[in-house]
């Protein structure tokens, strides 16, 4: 007896996938091979890493404990849409280079995501504030220091970035 | 880890979700999902029909008025602690619930959710007991209200009928001149507690007239303690936090467990009693102060 | 472009397509694949009496389902005892699929596999495993005891029992004027990558050849073992390692099971599979390290110089061995770290345990090594009453020592030499910066406050750049493009951009135009893995040297070309030109066509090397010593390992109420010899300085008496976060160059979690005043010691005499 599929339209980065999924299908698997977004990475499915990390109505959540029948109607932003229209890269995104604040890069998405939206709600954090945006997200690599300095070099990037979109999180 | 199939129901109406809640048999209700979807991703749980309350937007209501607070089955856990009428009226909510893990999961799950959970780490479940709240529990045989002190009777177990859903959490507001404070011990920031408090001190005047503490992760179920006792003599020094601690550790029953010993969390009850006793005082000074 | 790269901050060429998500890690490729579930022992010891896998067939979307009796040839077989040593007479593996008996929970037992992997874990739920359970050996106490054996053919749960000795270390003891006795122990933690393992494979039937991705630290080691098991010739595998998040260690075990049964399946199925474990898997099925009990004595005179030293360990190997003593080696060659005791003596057991098997995490044995060690100099200056500076200073080699030979073997079966170092000027630096000698005037203003302070430090020697060798193969294209290709892998370290840098300022190109492709076989087949904080010695000296081959061919061409001297000329921004004569160029890719002398022109630049356009009618087209293409390829093969070192610091507060520990300041300094990348180094740092605070204050693997490991997931095996971290970590260098590679480097990717058990307990003991001998520590275990140590009764002795 085959499993029931339900017919979901995701909405991620502004476009819409129509995916058909059993109901237990978790967000992160559908966004990474329905949606074939393979940025969002999983990497402990119990919601504590943070690898897995996208914007849900521009709010972070862990796809990994979403279902994503449960998804629809919500506008998603994975890492990939987390670059300019141009193609350049984002403030976040150029941060984290500049500041080297990423190593083997699998929990990076995560942190991208929850520092896009962090700075959209706080624009000039201080140091402590910008630890507190990325206490809940793992990095085995980088020990933090690095990621803590891309947040306000983030910062710095966007109060530089006059008019305009500002960060490209296309939702 | 990949949960084990099941059949999904969406109900529009919470009429239609409180139907199909009776109809089914091993069924379990998904709203926030933070603390539900974990157990199903390791199987730990695998009921053959979730219903997904996610579709039914008037339960997503925050509701204040000069009496209570009343938090809806879906209203997420940061909406709640940013909605600045609940600030206002009962700010143990948002103490409270800035210690819930961390902001992202709180962008998804629900303090409802989480009440229903009864987990006796978990900070809601305690501050509803400690605020003397209640819950509305419906079924398809109508609505009840569930006093916080009879809701949990187990480790992660309710009073909860097999086909009543909880739609709202009512918490009482602050009376004047109370002040209130929340405060934990974890391993990591973010993590459940190794020992929690919240304390509700109210005042007469110029004298402390109840003290009552709600605690976490040191019994089955949430503990409230009233430590008027301590504080007869209506004063918050020294001396008397000594004997509220006193009175605390005697009472509270901890298990260990690999992160802490069962003495640890005990000794650390009665230091955040402390620490939180004194803090929800300069509460009550500062809210006096204002008025 | 004339400025040198190397030692530059350059910003990594791998970021941007990571930044946007463009990564590539194993589970990223093989949208076509089917999907693998593994069913794993829950019991710690049981023999299996039956298998049931019938009902499993009927699940729809299920292709097949493996178990030990569909292994055949070399597949049935153990899996390979990677590192043989003469001491390790009981050494044991485990099959690919369970045989008639478990060892750990996690032991796979049977495969399934499916559409996806939904389907294929509700398969494996469906087959039934007949378990007659066994007594379970846990902990190195038990396996000790040895009530009850883990292999029944292995006396007294002993794999492995080693001595080494250098000088009589008993009878130095016995005639020095003071002694002590130290017994410690160190838990279990684990590497814990983000990503967890993961291997696809397909098999295409047309040519007879197996293609591997898979999350490894050693391409080529995985391609033997499948070329071996499979029994397929080594040229018709090819192993490539995709995109990899994080290894630490653990990535250099191999074949997993799974790595060997992925591809048996694809070849059976003709389907391509693809593996990917889930954090739960990874926790109770790869590897686990660090777990030792440790019994010291050691003598020393007046001025804490130690006469003699014997280290006595006990170490936990889990339920098989296959990465053979190396851990164990390493701890008792590196317990040694920057000192010349007079006389040293190192025994160790390796036990087996009903648990999952141990192999190398960041650090491979060095942490307990240094624990060891600098716990007892810790103690010693106690018992003098001494600064424990001075202690440690009173014992370093000195400068002008070196090299200086230990009189060991190290773990690359080399002496054990140590080639430069300046430990007195390190422990200089690590004062100055730390504060060490006005630490007593803070804690004094803490005391006044009622808080409580300790300083900590340790040091360490770390032997890096282990052979057997590396290769490094450079090839410049006709479009001007230099491809750089080198065996091993790479988890993060930024290889890719601190190769070309190399390249960049051998050759004389812009970095743009450089491309480097790590841990690809088809591309670079002899390798050995990245280990051992070996990756930048062993490629970096490889890739440079074939780039000077390059060069000297380019340049040679050149010459000829332009009619003019090797020596007069210079390589400026990928073209070659005469000095002081720029107008005489010819550009790298022109040279490139040049030196394949051509028959068939395929576009206008190759025209120019036809045979009618170029060449001597007197001449071979190809010299008798030359070859065709402008390329080089060359290898590293070092004498033996080149020995970074480093110190720690470290100042903690314990709150006298709730004994939470916190870290208020952390100083390193650190001697990789020359640096390529300064902001790589630094990254490598930092996260191995997380790691060390994870796995002294946080981290433990926590094994009930059954073997069941009771935080197999993140909620429970705590990593810390950036709120568990201090707020800086403040960095120096020393450089002193490697006089053994061409570079002048030494590793530095280990270094960061090295000394971290010794420098929290010393920094800990220093602000409680009572000695802290078992390490990780938690607040409880802080707290439930306060109380010992003020009810007068303590059971565990630390230090005595």
């Amino acid at each position: 007896m085959s499993e029931h599929r339900h017919d979901v339209r995701l909405s991620v980065n502004g476009a819409a996938h129509d995916v058909r999924v059993p109901a237990r299908r978790l967000l992160s698997d559908a966004l990474r091979t329905e949606c074939g977004l393979t940025g969002t990475h999983v990497g402990c499915e119990h919601g504590v890493c943070g690898s897995c990390t996208v914007l849900l109505d521009g709010q972070p959540v862990r796809s990994c404990l979403i279902f994503a029948v449960s998804a629809q109607g919500h506008q998603i932003t994975t890492v990939e849409g987390l670059s300019r229209a141009d193609g350049t890269l984002g403030a976040v995104q150029q941060a984290f280079q500049e500041c080297h604040g990423l190593q083997c890069g699998f929990c990076t998405p995560g942190f991208l995501t929850t520092i896009t939206a962090g700075l959209r709600d706080n624009p000039d954090p201080t140091r402590d504030e910008a630890r507190d945006m990325i206490a809940g997200n793992l990095c085995r690599c980088t020990g933090y220091q690095n990621i803590v300095a891309s947040v306000r070099r983030a910062a710095e990037l966007l109060a530089g970035d006059a008019g305009g979109v500002g960060e490209g999180e296309r939702a | 880890m990949k949960p084990a199939p099941f059949d999904y129901l969406r109900p529009s109406s919470l009429a239609q979700a409180l139907e199909m809640y009776a109809a089914a048999t091993d069924v379990k209700v998904l709203a926030g999902g933070q603390s539900l979807i974990p157990l199903l991703s390791m199987r730990l749980a695998a009921p053959a029909t979730l219903i997904d309350l996610g579709g039914l937007a008037e339960l997503a209501g925050i509701e204040v008025d000069g009496s209570v607070v009343c938090v809806g089955a879906l209203a997420r856990h940061a909406e709640v602690e940013r909605h600045p009428g609940v600030r206002a009226t009962q700010p143990l909510i948002g103490q409270a619930l800035r210690l819930v893990a961390h902001p992202t999961i709180r962008n998804r799950g629900t303090t409802v959710g989480s009440i229903v959970h009864a987990d006796a780490a978990a900070e809601m479940p305690a501050v509803l007991c400690l605020l003397g709240g209640h819950v509305v529990a419906e079924s398809v045989r109508g609505s009840r209200d569930i006093a916080a002190d009879d809701l949990f009777v187990g480790p992660l177990e309710t009073s909860l009928a097999a086909d009543e859903i909880v739609t709202g959490a009512y918490f009482p507001a602050l009376p004047a001149g109370a002040g209130t404070a929340f405060d934990e011990v974890s391993r990591r920031h973010g993590d459940y507690a190794l020992a929690g408090v919240g304390v509700v001190v109210e005042c007469d005047g110029d004298r402390v007239s109840r003290v009552r503490a709600g605690y976490i992760s040191v019994s089955e179920t949430p503990l409230v303690l009233d430590l008027g006792a301590a504080f007869a003599d209506g004063v918050v020094d020294a001396a008397a936090l000594d004997r509220a601690a006193a009175l605390v550790t005697e009472q509270v029953e901890p298990e260990g467990d690999i992160h802490a010993s069962a003495d640890y969390r005990r000794h650390l009850a009665g230091v955040l009693t402390r620490q939180v006793v004194e803090q929800a005082y300069a509460a009550t000074v500062v809210r006096q102060g204002a008025a | 472009m004339t400025t040198k790269l190397f030692g530059e901050p350059i910003l990594r060429v791998e970021d941007d397509r990571l930044l946007r998500g463009g990564g590539r890690y194993t589970d990223d490729l093989g949208a076509d694949a089917v999907h693998v579930a593994m069913l794993r022992s829950p019991h710690a010891h049981a023999r299996i009496t039956g298998i049931e896998v019938d009902a499993v067939l009927d699940v729809e979307g299920v292709l097949a389902v493996y178990t030990y009796e569909d292994l055949t040839g070399p597949m049935a077989a153990p899996l390979p005892l990677l590192i043989p040593h003469p001491t390790l007479t009981r050494g044991r593996t485990q099959y690919a699929l369970a045989r008639d008996e478990v060892n750990y929970v996690g032991e796979a037992v049977a495969m399934v596999v499916a559409v996806d992997r939904y389907v294929a874990e509700d398969a494996a739920g469906r087959i039934v495993v007949g378990y007659e359970p066994l007594p379970a050996v846990v902990g190195i106490e038990a396996a000790r005891r040895a009530e009850h054996l883990v292999h029944d053919d292995v006396p007294g749960n002993v794999a492995a029992h080693m001595v080494q000795e250098v000088g009589d270390a008993d009878a130095a003891i016995a005639a020095a004027t003071h002694r002590l006795t130290l017994d410690l122990e160190v838990e279990r933690s684990a590497s814990m990558p983000l990503e967890g393992r993961a291997t696809l494979a397909r098999w295409d039937t047309d040519s007879g050849r197996m293609v591997i991705w898979t999350a490894t630290q050693t391409a080529t080691g995985v391609r033997g073992a499948v070329a071996a098991k499979l029994e397929l010739d080594l040229v018709d595998v090819d192993v490539i390692t995709p995109d990899v998040g994080g290894g630490f260690g653990v990535k250099i075990m191999h074949p997993w099971p799974e790595e060997l049964l992925v591809p048996m399946a694809a070849r059976l199925l003709g389907r391509p599979v693809k593996f990917v474990e889930d954090r739960r898997e990874h926790f109770i099925s790869s590897a686990h390290e660090r777990g030792q009990v440790q019994h010291i004595e050691v003598g020393f005179d007046d001025d804490g110089r130690i006469l003699g030293l014997s280290v006595r360990f006990w170490h936990d190997h889990g339920a098989y061995t296959p990465y053979g003593l190396i851990v164990p080696i390493i701890t008792s060659t590196q317990a040694l770290g920057p000192y010349k005791p007079g006389a040293y003596k190192v025994v160790f057991d390796s036990l087996y345990t009903n648990t999952v098997i141990v192999t190398p995490y960041r650090g491979a044995g060095r942490p307990q090594g240094v624990y060891a060690m600098e716990r007892t100099m810790d103690a010693i200056a106690a018992a003098l009453g001494r600064d424990r500076t001075e202690v440690r200073s009173a014992n370093f080699i000195q400068p002008d020592e070196f090299p200086y030979d230990h009189g060991l073997l190290f773990q690359d079966a080399k002496p054990l030499i140590y080639d430069s170092g300046d430990f007195p000027a390190s422990l200089a630096k690590l004062k100055a910066l730390v504060g060490w000698d006005e630490f007593e005037a803070y804690r004094e203003q803490a005391r006044a406050q009622g808080r409580r302070v300790g300083i900590g430090l340790a040091c360490y020697v770390e032997g890096t750049g282990v052979g057997p060798y590396e290769g490094g193969h450079v090839q410049i294209e006709t479009s001007g493009k230099v491809k750089v290709a080198t065996g091993l892998t790479s988890q993060g370290q930024g290889h890719q951009t601190v190769f070309a840098q190399i390249v960049a300022d051998e050759l004389g190109v812009d970095l743009d135009d450089i491309e480097v492709v790590t841990g690809d076989t088809r591309r670079f087949p002899y390798a050995v893995g990245t280990f051992a904080s070996r990756a930048a010695v062993m490629s970096g000296s490889a890739i440079a040297l074939a780039a000077r081959n390059v060069r000297a061919k380019a340049l040679r061409i050149a010459a000829e070309a332009l009619e003019a001297s090797e020596d007069d000329l210079e390589i400026v921004d990928g073209v070659v030109r005469v000095k002081g004569a720029p107008e005489a160029a010819v550009a790298l890719g022109t040279l490139a066509v040049l030196s394949n002398p051509l028959r068939y022109a395929f576009d206008e630049a190759s025209k120019a090397a036809t045979q009618f356009a170029v060449g001597d009618p007197d001449k071979a087209p190809v010299a008798d010593d030359d070859e065709p293409g402008l390329e080089g390829r060359d290898y590293y093969s070092p004498l033996r390992s080149t020995f970074a070192n480093g110190m720690h610091a470290a100042i903690v507060e314990t709150d006298v109420q709730t004994a939470e520990i916190t870290i208020l300041r952390y100083c390193v300094v650190h001697d990789c010899g020359n640096l390529i990348n300064p902001l790589i180094v630094q990254g490598q740092i930092h996260g191995g300085v997380a790691q060390g605070i994870g796995g002294a204050l946080y981290e433990r693997m926590a094994y009930d008496e059954h073997g069941q490991l009771q935080n197999a997931s993140f909620m429970d095996f705590l990593m810390p976060y950036v709120t568990e971290m201090p707020s800086e970590i403040e960095v120096d260098h020393l450089e002193t160059p490697s006089p053994l590679n061409p570079l002048g480097l030494k590793g530095a990717g280990e270094a960061g979690v090295i000394p971290s058990a010794a420098l929290f307990a010393s920094a800990i003991e220093d602000a409680e005043g009572f000695p802290i001998t078992s390490m990780p520590i938690s607040p409880s275990e802080l707290f439930d010691l306060r109380r010992q140590h003020t009810s007068g009764h303590h059971p565990s002795k630390g230090a005595t005499s």
